[in-house]
């Protein structure tokens, strides 16, 4: 039995040994190696580049200009929902880190020294920075014109636009909005923003492309989505996409930068100028600008009755994409919709804007945007509760989204865990007790340093609609290979995925090995990111290796004169049920079929998700997602009311996987997630200067480290299994990511009065925030605008 | 103006010619094919770069090249001896204390060295020692457990050593 055990990650021993392959490692003889000039304005048109004197240093073969792609018949432009972003500049630039010029040299120190030699000469435009400035009539526009790329089936409402700054507006429309808040007795109203944030994996961006004698592209590159690589790749180059080949091997972490087109397209075209294998590593500095976390403006309001319903709210959520859209149109979409939380309320109104701005491009990172939103909503699920009088808690539980309940979208939900998440929070966090014990002893002062607790759920829709194709290939010996483009960023897919395989099969693990994604011979499969591997790739593979079980069974009814249905496959043999003792090995079965002890057994499947298109006015749609996939965090915090800073004593997450196939891995997905967001709630956020990343190194951008660890942690696995999940399974990549922001600001609450609607909380912040509660009390002001009906 | 260093490398006495400016990470990597460790930030500041001359972690992406003339230097790929993997990497091995594993050479030699100066350290003195590595995966509370088993299998070793 390989399912719900916790088997190590099938190439730990390379692992702590320095032995895995990252592209990072790879070279291909005569490779060239490249280095980006970057913009140093933020909006302004190349007047001139002199690349004489670049090109003159020994070493360098050869400077590649926007300019100098045009005498190419290639497409210019790539992106994964509008076609907008440049191989290199065409004649403007968006942003401070925007792609100039190329240097190919011998080496990367020439590379790198040629840089300095090459002079643009820019005529500067006005930039815009601000994202709400940005969505004004008169703002400056970054993009004159952007075409949709119809790449995705669910981007494919998009239209061109052009004279506006907002690239998608979505509408959701539930129920009927003014009457709610004529229902309401209390209306709350505030706003809630996020800053820019990025991901940095430890493995940046790298790629390595080689055109091969049959005038092939073949690209290495760490990256998320090799199957996207390949056909936009192929767009780009005008070749048919069974002239690109795309492999990637293990990653270095990608939290979502490493997703769609990022530096593939020029590396391509850079190799197919200079007819020359290339290799182009990004430094930590370029990453910084290569893709950011979306900034966010959250306005919210909500309308509650005396009797804790909530009966209306309006979310007005606003995404600052940057200079590129890269994928921000369908977060501004897929998360957008879920602006209103996972709960049951019946007039919701949701407007969510993609916005350009001249900032560095923003796109996927873990949560896909879902963070931003629960940040917003479950912070005023604490305001709101406390304003009333109410436990948090309670009121979370009389209103969130159960089995059969309608959401905001319109679809009834399934297999989403919610109240399950809500009583593991209760309990680990013994919630009843402190709340009820808040004034009197459970909110602790030592000293200068206060201790509280704080809670947030979140509920996340995957990645719909979406493929994932996959061959199970059985040799005559019985051992097994997995054909599929999921790609093992540190996550442990090619361990689960195997053991999905494995556990169809009734064979040990070891018998079957995960081939790396290589589009040549791994089947499409939309991305990895979204937390869907292990649901749609796992259906994939299931159903794959039930395609060469049914082969097997084939053979073995006629051998043993039985239907299929009266046998088993187990320890590698298939028995008749009713007679165990009538039994053949998988070994005899091949040598069977093909005469002889060789051939092999081919099982393939296409997994598609069903999908019903949200209406373009109201975003109603009674089959949006999948699966939904819900998260919650609890935490006890410490704040030092002297220095402000908060230190977390005691974090617990918990998600709802569905089925874990390998506790391990789920509980390890589910401590990193958490983690990571530690960072972004206390002390993450990229700082402008006129456009320009004044933070861009790790240096100046701290993550967190070993001293940012809670003192205590948890992990906990809700199952609540999904009926067309592989053996009940769902995500569980994102699920930690969900909570931690608004559980933290909600502790801090709790401990010190004060609220916080503005990410980070840094100490500076956070000592703000106590100096001016207490001007408030003095003035008795409260921070949410409330109106209470009847007494205006 | 290129200059010769002799050094041992992981046991083994080689030599290389490098330039003023080389550091001893590109010179593994480039020259002797050694891919554990790598760059991230470039600045000596996340630990993925480790590696250890003459008993002494250093971050390579800082370390000249030209200084290690008559230096010891041992990197992951030399942990591993016939005797099979060391102690460290075992615990790391048992406590799947890694996710991507980009960040876990660095994590190791960073740990044996924490480990011959303290053989039992307590938690709070594994996070103050290790506070410069950096794992963005997170897998920082495997990583401590690890540590933890890793000081046990190696007083094991010496208690069986001195027995
Ligand atoms: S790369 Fe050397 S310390 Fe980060
Ligand atoms: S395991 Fe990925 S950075 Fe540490």
């Amino acid at each position: 039995m390989a399912l719900g055990q916790s088997i190590s990650r099938v190439e730990s021993k390379s692992k702590v040994t320095g032995q895995t392959d990252y592209v990072m490692n790879m070279t291909v003889p005569g490779m060239l190696h490249v280095k980006i000039l970057r913009s140093t304005v933020p909006h302004g048109i190349i007047k001139s580049i002199d690349k004489s004197d670049a090109e003159e240093i020994p070493g360098v073969v050869k400077v590649v200009t926007g300019e100098d792609l045009k005498d190419f018949d290639i497409n210019y432009y790539y992106g994964p929902a509008f076609r907008d972003q440049p191989v290199l500049a065409m004649d403007k630039v968006r942003y401070v880190g925007d792609p100039v010029a190329a240097v190919i040299a011998e080496s990367v120190e020439i590379a790198a020294e040629a840089v300095n030699y090459i002079d643009v000469e820019y005529e500067e435009m006005e930039p815009v920075f601000d994202v709400l400035d940005s969505m004004k009539e008169d703002a400056p526009i970054v993009h004159d014109k952007v075409r949709p790329a119809g790449s995705f089936a669910d981007l494919k409402s998009l239209l061109p636009q052009s004279g506006s700054n907002v690239c998608l507006h979505y509408k959701l429309r539930h129920g009927d909005i003014d009457k709610g808040f004529e229902e309401a007795d209390h209306i709350f109203e505030d706003t809630f923003t996020t800053p820019a944030a990025v991901h940095l994996p430890m493995e940046q961006h790298v790629a390595i492309a080689q055109i091969d004698s049959e005038e092939r592209m073949n690209l290495w590159t760490a990256n998320q989505s090799p199957s996207f690589v390949r056909s936009e790749v192929a767009h780009v180059l005008k070749y048919p996409e069974n002239k690109v080949r795309v492999k990637v091997p293990y990653l270095g972490g990608g939290f979502g930068t490493k997703l769609y087109v990022k530096i593939e397209a020029l590396t391509a075209v850079l190799a197919l100028i200079v007819k020359q294998p290339v290799k182009l590593a990004l430094t930590m500095e370029e990453v910084f600008l290569t893709l950011t976390k979306h900034a966010t403006v959250f306005t919210m309001k909500t309308g509650v009755t005396n009797d804790g319903k909530i009966v209306a709210r309006k979310c007005n959520v606003v995404w600052d994409t940057g200079s590129y859209a890269d994928i921000g149109p369908r977060i501004t979409q897929k998360s957008g919709f879920t602006a209103a939380g996972p709960y049951d309320i019946p007039n919701v109104h949701i407007d969510s804007y993609c916005v350009y701005t001249n900032n560095a491009p923003a796109g996927a990172f873990r949560g896909f945007g879902v963070p931003q939103l629960v940040w917003a909503y479950e912070s005023q699920m604490d305001i709101i509760a406390s304003k009333m009088g109410w436990d948090p808690l309670e009121f979370r539980k009389a209103q969130v989204l159960t089995e059969g309940k309608e959401h905001a979208t319109g679809q009834i939900i399934h297999s989403v865990g919610l109240d399950k998440v809500l009583d593991k929070l209760d309990t680990s966090l013994e919630w009843k007790d402190y709340h009820t014990n808040r004034t009197n002893g459970s909110v602790t002062q030592e000293g200068r340093k206060i201790r509280a607790k704080g809670m947030a759920i979140g509920l996340k829709a995957v990645l719909t609609p979406s493929i994932s194709g996959a061959i199970v290939t059985m040799f005559a010996d019985g051992s097994v290979s997995v054909y599929s483009s999921t790609v093992d960023m540190g996550q442990g897919s090619d361990t689960i995925l195997g053991q999905i395989a494995a556990e169809e099969l009734g064979l040990p693990r070891e018998k079957v090995r995960v081939v790396h994604p290589d589009t040549d011979v791994t089947p499409y499969d939309t991305i990895t990111a979204a937390s869907r591997s292990t649901f749609y790739m796992g259906n994939a593979i299931q159903k794959a290796a039930e395609d060469v079980k049914n082969q097997l069974f084939e053979f073995a009814s006629e051998h043993f004169q039985v239907n299929s249905d009266a046998l088993t496959l187990q320890d590698e043999q298939v028995y008749v049920i009713d007679d165990p003792a009538k039994s053949i090995t998988i070994k005899d079965i091949i040598k069977g079929i093909y005469k002889m002890p060789a051939g092999s057994i081919i099982g393939k499947y296409v997994f598609e998700s069903h999908y019903e298109s949200p209406d373009p006015e109201t975003g109603q749609s009674k089959d949006i997602a999948i699966f939904w996939f819900p998260g919650g965090t609890g935490v006890e915090i410490e704040v030092d009311i002297d220095t402000g800073k908060i230190d977390i004593v005691n974090m617990v997450s918990v998600g709802d996987v569905g089925k874990a196939i390998n506790p391990f891995n789920v509980h390890q997905q589910l401590y990193g997630a958490a983690v990571m967001q530690i960072g972004q709630a206390l002390f993450e956020e990229c700082k402008y200067d006129h456009g320009q990343m004044i933070n861009s190194s790790m240096s100046d951008y701290k993550v967190p480290s070993f001293k940012d660890l809670p003192d205590h942690s948890d992990t906990i696995i809700v199952e609540e299994p999904h009926p067309e999940g592989p053996f009940g399974a769902k995500g569980v990549g994102e699920t930690a990511s969900f909570g931690v922001q608004p559980a933290i600001a909600n502790a801090l609450y709790n401990a010190l009065g004060v609220r916080i609607k503005d990410m980070p909380f840094t100490p500076e912040r956070v000592l703000r925030a106590i100096k001016e509660s207490e001007k408030e009390q003095e003035s008795s002001l409260v921070g949410s605008t409330v109106e209470i009906k009847g007494e205006k | 103006m290129k200059k010769q260093v002799n050094f041992i490398l992981n046991g083994k006495s080689v030599s290389a010619e490098v330039a003023p400016h080389e550091t001893l990470l590109d010179l593994l990597r480039n020259d002797f094919g050694l891919g554990g460790a790598k760059e991230t930030c470039g600045l000596g500041l996340c630990g993925v770069c480790t590696i250890i001359v003459s008993g002494v972690p250093v971050s390579g992406c800082l370390h000249f090249a030209s200084s290690i003339d008559g230096e010891e230097i041992l990197t992951i790929e030399g942990m591993e001896t016939e005797e099979g993997l060391h102690p460290v990497q075992e615990a790391f091995l048992n406590n799947k204390a890694f996710q991507c594993g980009y960040c876990t050479p660095g994590m190791i030699l960073m740990a044996k060295k924490l480990l011959e100066e303290n053989a039992n350290p307590s938690v709070e003195e594994i996070k103050d020692y290790m506070a410069g590595n950096i794992c963005r995966c997170a897998s920082y509370g495997q990583i401590i457990e690890a540590i933890n088993e890793a000081s046990k299998l190696l007083q094991q070793e010496k208690a069986g050593l001195n027995a």
